[in-house]
């Protein structure tokens, strides 16, 4: 199945790629925007815990992030690409992780690094400890691990590359950005038990419990 | 270094009226403490640090301990004579005594100067509620204001004579004590697929139990989809 409106209309993929092998290149505005995005992510120079060590131990010379476009970390939310949530999110961080994701320019993307930025991790049974930031931030690529190694991390920058390269621009699988209705991330604030709202329900729902009967 | 015998002594002989009490760890470890009476606690932890025999210049550990209030039930054996001039009977008394609940706060003090340690103090609040009140040791030991500032969070000791007591772990709004062994979590937990133990019971509250049957024959909760009942084939078109 193509996707009717954005692709050239009667031609596939094989018949671009037969064409690309004569030297006739097609494409598209948005194809060549998605490709400049993908190859220069810059990540927002943000860690949390120990996964932040192996994002470090990732941007320098044994991994190299720079091959991939992404060794530009940027002190401000403000010119920052890529927020990689890497570590423990703490109740009492979260609103700042929250703000500092508001204040990041789209297109934005989110990376959820390690098992504590997934799930809470170890600390999910604990009472102080964010079970994932994706209750409050949509998040794109998930690295489990704990902390993942650096090489997780390059692939699960690869992964969002892809995501990017092949976003479309309109139609029902538009990207996140693009979509009315999805820019505000209200900021949780502190209650006197636990975080107000304890999840923004736009961007997480609870998980519900689906058994399968035995065969 | 002297024995805690020896260091109650002299603070009982220093201070006259001042409670000291040793406590003992029957435990593995042995690591004995002395108790200190709340009213002389500030001098004696003073004379603790100056005193040239002690010299215990240095604090390196401050933690809480919650006693919550406990029903103790002891029994006696008394022994009854028979009024019928037989052999006394043996009678089990029991008794409920309740004893009050508490907080402790617990210093592990060394000497740099003279190489020795661990002397460990406790402090003991009256009750848990409105009297959690101990003299604070930071004017003696500088390094106690973060982890007194800690038990203050974490348990709610109010500690007298601290230059700066907020919480340290917990936002400023919070208001329940996370270490206190009454403490109720916040229910915000992401139930798992297949909850056990402790998870299970909280799931119980939160799901309907059909969900929670693994072998549920009817009604799949939550639209799972249904074995026992397959939808009937269509007709093969001619």
């Amino acid at each position: 199945m193509s996707e009717p409106a954005t692709d050239a209309p009667g031609l596939s993929d094989a018949e671009r790629d037969e064409l690309r092998r004569h030297g006739i290149l097609l494409t598209k505005i948005e194809e060549l925007v998605n490709l400049g995005r993908s190859k220069s992510v810059w990540p927002l120079q943000f860690g949390l815990a120990c996964c932040a060590i192996e994002m470090i131990a990732a941007s320098m010379a044994r991994f190299d992030i720079a091959r991939f476009g992404s060794e530009v970390f940027r002190p401000s939310p403000r010119q920052a690409d890529l927020l990689i949530v890497s570590g423990t999110v703490t109740k009492k961080m979260a609103p700042q992780v929250v703000r500092l994701w508001n204040q990041m320019p789209e297109p934005k993307y989110c990376i959820a690094m390690g098992a504590c930025a997934i799930s809470g991790g170890p600390f999910k049974q604990g009472y102080n400890v964010l079970k994932g930031i994706d209750r409050f931030i949509p998040v794109d690529v998930y690295i489990p691990g704990c902390p993942p190694r650096p090489e997780a991390l390059l692939h699960g920058l690869i992964q969002l590359q892809e995501q990017i390269r092949t976003a479309k621009s309109s139609g029902p699988k538009t990207t996140r950005h693009l979509r009315p209705g999805d820019c505000n991330y209200p900021v949780p604030e502190f209650g006197d038990r636990d975080l107000e709202p304890p999840a923004n329900p736009a961007v997480w729902q609870p998980p519900q419990i689906v058994r399968s009967e035995k065969a | 270094m002297e024995t805690l015998e020896q260091i109650r002594d002299r603070l009982l002989a220093r201070f006259p009226g001042a409670e000291v009490t040793l406590v003992t760890n029957p435990g593995a470890a042995a690591q004995h403490s002395l108790s200190l009476g709340l009213a002389h606690a500030a001098a004696m932890a003073l004379f603790l640090r100056d005193d040239a025999e002690l010299k215990l210049d240095y604090c390196s550990n401050v933690t809480g301990v919650d006693w919550p209030e406990k029903e103790i039930i002891e029994s006696t054996k008394v022994s009854v004579p028979d009024p019928a001039g037989g052999p006394a009977k043996i009678v089990e008394q029991k008794t409920k005594r309740i004893q009050p609940g508490s907080l402790e706060v617990v210093y592990h003090l060394y000497s740099m100067a003279k190489k020795h340690g661990p002397v460990i103090i406790r402090l003991r609040t009256a009750n848990r509620t409105d009297r959690a009140n101990v003299p604070s040791l930071t004017p003696v030991w500088r390094s106690c204001e973060f982890q007194e500032r800690e038990v203050f969070d974490l348990f709610g000791v109010k500690f007298d004579g601290h230059p700066d007591l907020r919480r340290i772990l917990m936002w400023d709004e919070f208001t329940a004590h996370p270490m206190r062994k009454d403490y109720v979590e916040p229910d915000d937990y992401e139930w798992e697929p297949t909850p056990h133990g402790t998870v299970l019971d909280k799931a119980k509250a939160h799901y309907p139990p059909s969900a929670l049957v693994a072998a549920a024959p009817a009604a799949p909760a939550h639209g799972a989809p249904t074995h026992a009942a397959p939808a009937p084939k269509e007709a093969p078109k001619p």
